[in-house]
């Protein structure tokens, strides 16, 4: 499998409280440092609590909003460089939001929100408009009912298949989307699931599916990437990673499912408190003021991503060989 | 409290030089020579650079700008082309007698307009709320000026009970606190607590509205509370707001006094600024739209910092 | 706004919901205070166009002889003013002047507003401080204030009173555009827009003005009224239309004279003001609250 979409070294910190005089006095470390590959037809999940830093990830590989530092590469070539210039690679990646109300304009109809995008990168309008209305047949709306409706006389789910259709309109080779399901009652969310499935098969299309609903992503995802306060906290095939989890937050965030067997239901709650404040976040790994293995390295010192298979990594010190944490495993010879 | 405070003193310099900025390019706004009210159309050459220099006109721009601007701070707004009085005596004695009317106006429509506020607040969609919403809806409408006549029509011509304008015996030199001279400020102020007696009815209505509709209300009726505890709550809640729109309402009367000043003929700044504009004392037209319009923002910069102090939420926006 | 043409489209029927205007002139037409007050507006603005045609007499003629004659004279349903002309067919001639000075500022100050507004807003940063901060210097004045002090700098007339006033509302109204426009901004829909490709302009022509023009609009109406009574109080201190021009407002200064003798004479232009200020307003309630559609 080749990288379809590489990032490398992607942060973004957001000023906050401004000064008298418009400077700003800290930030928010949202995203940092972040490194991953999507490949060609692959599921890619993203998983972690909200406020990780997930939403921002998905914005800035759209690039609606500018990262701090790092750079996002399409088939090798740098985004928003003369190598692909933004507009290009719109076209080829797209993305499904979360609050499918808000994310379609109340102003105008079904039709009209879908035929959109293409009428921008000069596409007719008749040939928009066909394509709005094959799209919108193809998620499960009849043109003939629902192409001239607007937002407000749509249900939920009719309204993400809207959405999808809309960034399907482009005819995108990737779809980032952000908790699309997330806001949709259980059994509409199962509907929007498999017409995804189906939609992926038919158009060949690459998905990065972001999601707190860790049962979801088992269901979508080949692969997964836990996030935990702006960083990767541990990376793998959705199995290794769901029955052997390496990382403390993992296995605690996999501990928070509920089991259907009662000799493996959690009996506390496997971590305690809030995230700490991405204003201020704590040195060394972002996870010791909650993890029970902490140690004083934990603190100090950030750890690195280690391989742990071909497949596998995990940003801990108990992993990392030589890190100096009492579980690590010793450096190789 | 006091951080916030002064950010916004801090914030309002800005504004309070944009404002003396405008003020002084109004003047030059203004067509023709500035000294065209005080010459003879045959006066000389001569007499005319001579008075230009004088009065400083032969100056760039900015340098007549920075002069007046550090003149004013001190308190010196120049003198009056038409008087030779200075301009800062004058709009003090005028300042005065405004306040009186819009402090009395400001009253009248903060009692009015709050108690039709709660009134259609409390008993909303009945035929009281229907009735203080037109008096708030008329309020908005009414022409003051044609209101003012009105009453001068009704309670001066027709009933013959109270001075049509004026400020008394001896004009505003001679005030004193009785009858006499007092009974010349109820026209004037009835007329215009029309406009705040509206807009703070229309406030009230929809906060009194809104917090009954919340839930701690409910909550405080379940446990048992009487009516008039409820009340109790309603009023700290409405108190900040209304109070804030009341003291902006006071500013917007101070600097829109000249139409009912002109109406009554009332020695204020209003009709201090209507000899200053058909006179064409440009010193003067100046200093008093400065005067006023500082006013309005110091005003406001109060307001905010006292709203701020009486409900904690605001300083966090 | 259609990317779709309504009807038949690639062979398919397509049935169009009725649009957001349709849907709010419905429910403005369920408000009888409302239809009323717009009943009234425009029979005051056919009253304008048609003057000509209303009025009985010439409103420029006068006769010292009739001067001063009191509502109910014969030939003159309405008296006649202080130079002996019917003041019938000077209210009715009034109203082209007075609704002109009252309308036109307002939408010349929406033009500019609304451009200063929209640009603040969705450009944000460094733009939106210096355009905003600008607007608030303006703000800072009393809008009665600002209105008499540029229109006593600028000196009398019609043009420069209307000048004057579309000065004091651009910053109100550019206010009122900023703020609509920060809020679509930020919304999904307009990041949606950006990330399929389009460009400020596009997005702005089709997925932002669809969105703030209306409640823009609705605050603009909302000002007419208080341009009316401004405008007139400008020409009733002498600072806009000159005499022997027919306006409410200067008719109001000029029969101030006869307040003792014809007071209901007297009474009359200010209540055309009234009228109509009070109409609009109203009809602007009206306005806002069937626009105020909730989902």
């Amino acid at each position: 499998m080749t990288a379809l979409l590489e990032v490398r070294g992607l942060v973004k910190n957001f000023p906050v409280n401004t000064g008298v005089f418009g400077r700003p006095k800290s930030f928010v470390s949202a995203v940092d440092h972040l490194d991953f590959d999507l490949h060609e037809g692959e599921t890619l999940g993203l998983v972690g609590e909200s406020g990780c830093g997930k939403s921002t990830t998905a914005r800035l590989l759209m690039h609606l909003v500018a990262p701090t530092a790092g750079t996002i590469r399409f088939e090798g070539r740098t985004v928003g460089t003369s190598e692909l210039p933004l507009k290009a690679f719109r076209r080829q990646v797209q993305m499904v939001f979360q609050d499918s109300y808000a994310s379609l304009n109340p102003r105008l109809t079904v039709a009209e929100s879908v035929a959109f995008g293409p009428l921008v990168h000069g596409v007719s309008r008749d040939e928009a408009a066909a394509r709005a209305n094959s799209l919108l047949e193809r998620v499960g709306l009849d043109p003939a009912r629902f192409a001239g409706r607007f937002t407000h006389e749509l249900s939920g789910g009719q309204r993400q298949r809207v959405n999808i259709a809309r960034a399907l309109a482009l005819q995108p080779r990737v779809l980032i989307l952000d908790e699309a399901v997330s806001a949709l009652d259980k059994s509409v969310e199962a509907q929007v699931l498999n017409l995804l499935l189906d939609l992926k098969e038919e158009f060949h299309l690459t998905y990065l599916f972001i999601s707190h609903d860790l049962e979801v992503v088992r269901f979508m995802a080949a692969r997964v990437l836990v996030m935990y306060l702006g960083r990767v906290a541990e990376l793998g095939a959705t199995e290794a990673l769901y029955t052997g989890s390496r990382h403390p937050y993992t296995t605690a965030l996999l501990g928070s499912l509920l089991s259907m067997d009662p000799d493996h239901r959690a009996e506390s709650a496997p971590i305690a408190g809030d995230p700490p404040n991405p204003i201020d976040p704590p040195a060394g790994c972002r996870f010791h003021t909650r993890c029970s293995f902490a140690e004083p390295v934990c603190s100090s010192r950030v750890p690195v991503l280690t391989p742990l298979g071909s497949a596998h990594s995990v940003a801990c010190h108990m992993s990392e060989p030589g890190s100096g944490h009492g579980c690590a495993p010793q450096r190789a010879a | 409290m006091f951080t916030y405070a002064a950010k916004r003193v801090l914030m309002t310099m800005p504004i309070m030089i944009g404002v003396s900025l405008v003020c002084f390019a109004l003047v030059h706004l203004a067509p023709g020579d500035p000294l065209i009210s005080v010459l003879p159309p045959d006066a000389s050459q001569a007499i005319k650079d001579q008075l230009m220099v004088l009065y400083g006109f032969d100056r760039p721009y900015y340098e007549q700008f920075l002069r007046w601007l550090v003149r004013a701070v001190q308190g010196d707004l120049g003198t009056s082309i038409r008087t030779g009085r200075p301009v800062a005596a004058e709009i003090f004695k005028a300042v005065g007698n405004t306040l009186m009317i819009a402090t009395l106006a400001t009253f009248i429509g903060f009692v009015l307009g709050t108690f039709f506020g709660f009134v259609a607040g409390y008993f909303r969609g009945s035929w009281l709320d229907k009735l203080a919403s037109a008096a708030a809806v008329f309020g908005v409408s009414v022409p003051h000026y044609w209101l003012g006549m009105i009453l001068v029509i009704v309670f001066a011509v027709q009933l013959g009970w109270l001075p049509p304008t004026g400020a008394g015996p001896g004009g505003s030199e001679d005030w004193r606190w009785n009858w006499v001279h007092v009974q010349h400020l109820i026209l004037p102020a009835v007329t215009m607590s029309v406009i705040p007696m509206g807009i703070i009815a229309r406030t009230v209505r929809a906060l009194v509205a809104e917090i009954l509709s919340q839930e701690f209300i409910a909550g405080l009726r379940a446990k048992g509370l009487p009516e008039l505890g409820v009340f109790r709550h309603v009023v700290k809640n409405v108190a900040p707001t209304s109070l804030a729109v009341m003291g902006i309402q006071l500013g917007y009367l101070l600097g829109g006094s000249i139409l009912i000043e002109t109406v009554f003929a009332w020695p204020g700044t209003g009709l201090l600024l209507n000899d200053a504009i058909f006179q064409r004392d440009l010193p003067l037209l100046q200093g008093t739209i400065l005067v006023l319009a500082l006013f309005f923002v110091a005003l406001n910069l109060v307001v905010d910092v006292f709203q701020s102090a009486l409900d904690p939420r605001i300083q966090r926006a | 706004m259609s990317a779709v043409p309504d009807g038949v489209v690639a062979g398919v029927a397509i049935a169009r919901s009725p649009g957001y205007w349709v849907t709010v002139l419905w429910r403005f037409s369920r408000d009888p205070f409302a239809v009323v007050a717009a009943l009234v507006v425009l029979g005051l603005i056919a009253m304008a166009v048609f003057a000509p045609w209303l009025a009985p007499q010439d409103p420029f003629h006068g006769m010292s002889l009739r001067r001063l004659r009191p509502p109910g004279s014969e030939g003159y349903p309405l008296g006649t003013d202080e130079l002996g002309r019917d003041m019938l067919s000077r209210l009715i001639y009034g109203a082209r002047i007075s609704l002109f000075m009252g309308i036109v500022p307002v939408f010349a100050a929406l033009a500019v507003g609304a451009s200063i507004g929209i640009v603040a807003g969705y450009v944000g940063g460094w733009t939106n401080t210096v355009l905003m901060r600008t607007m608030d210097v303006f703000f800072a004045f009393p809008s009665v204030l600002l209105a008499v002090a540029l229109a006593g700098a600028l000196g009398p007339g019609i043009l420069n009173s209307m000048l004057a006033l579309t000065l004091v509302f651009v910053p109100p109204i550019a206010r009122v555009a900023e703020s609509v426009t920060t809020g679509v901004r930020t919304r999904d829909y307009v990041e949606a827009a950006k990330a399929s490709g389009a460009g400020a302009l596009i997005i702005i022509r089709k997925q932002v003005l669809g969105n703030v023009l209306g409640p823009i609009f609705v605050y603009a109406m909302s000002l007419i009224a208080v341009c009316m009574i401004l405008a007139s109080g400008l020409s009733f201190l002498g600072l806009g239309v000159k005499p022997p021009q027919p306006d409410w407002g200067l008719m109001l200064n000029t029969l101030r004279t006869a307040i003792y003798t014809q007071p209901l004479l007297c009474a009359l232009p200010g209540l055309m003001i009234f009228i109509t200020s009070i109409s609009f307003n109203l009809m602007t309630d009206g306005l806002r609250s069937a626009m105020d559609i909730k989902a």
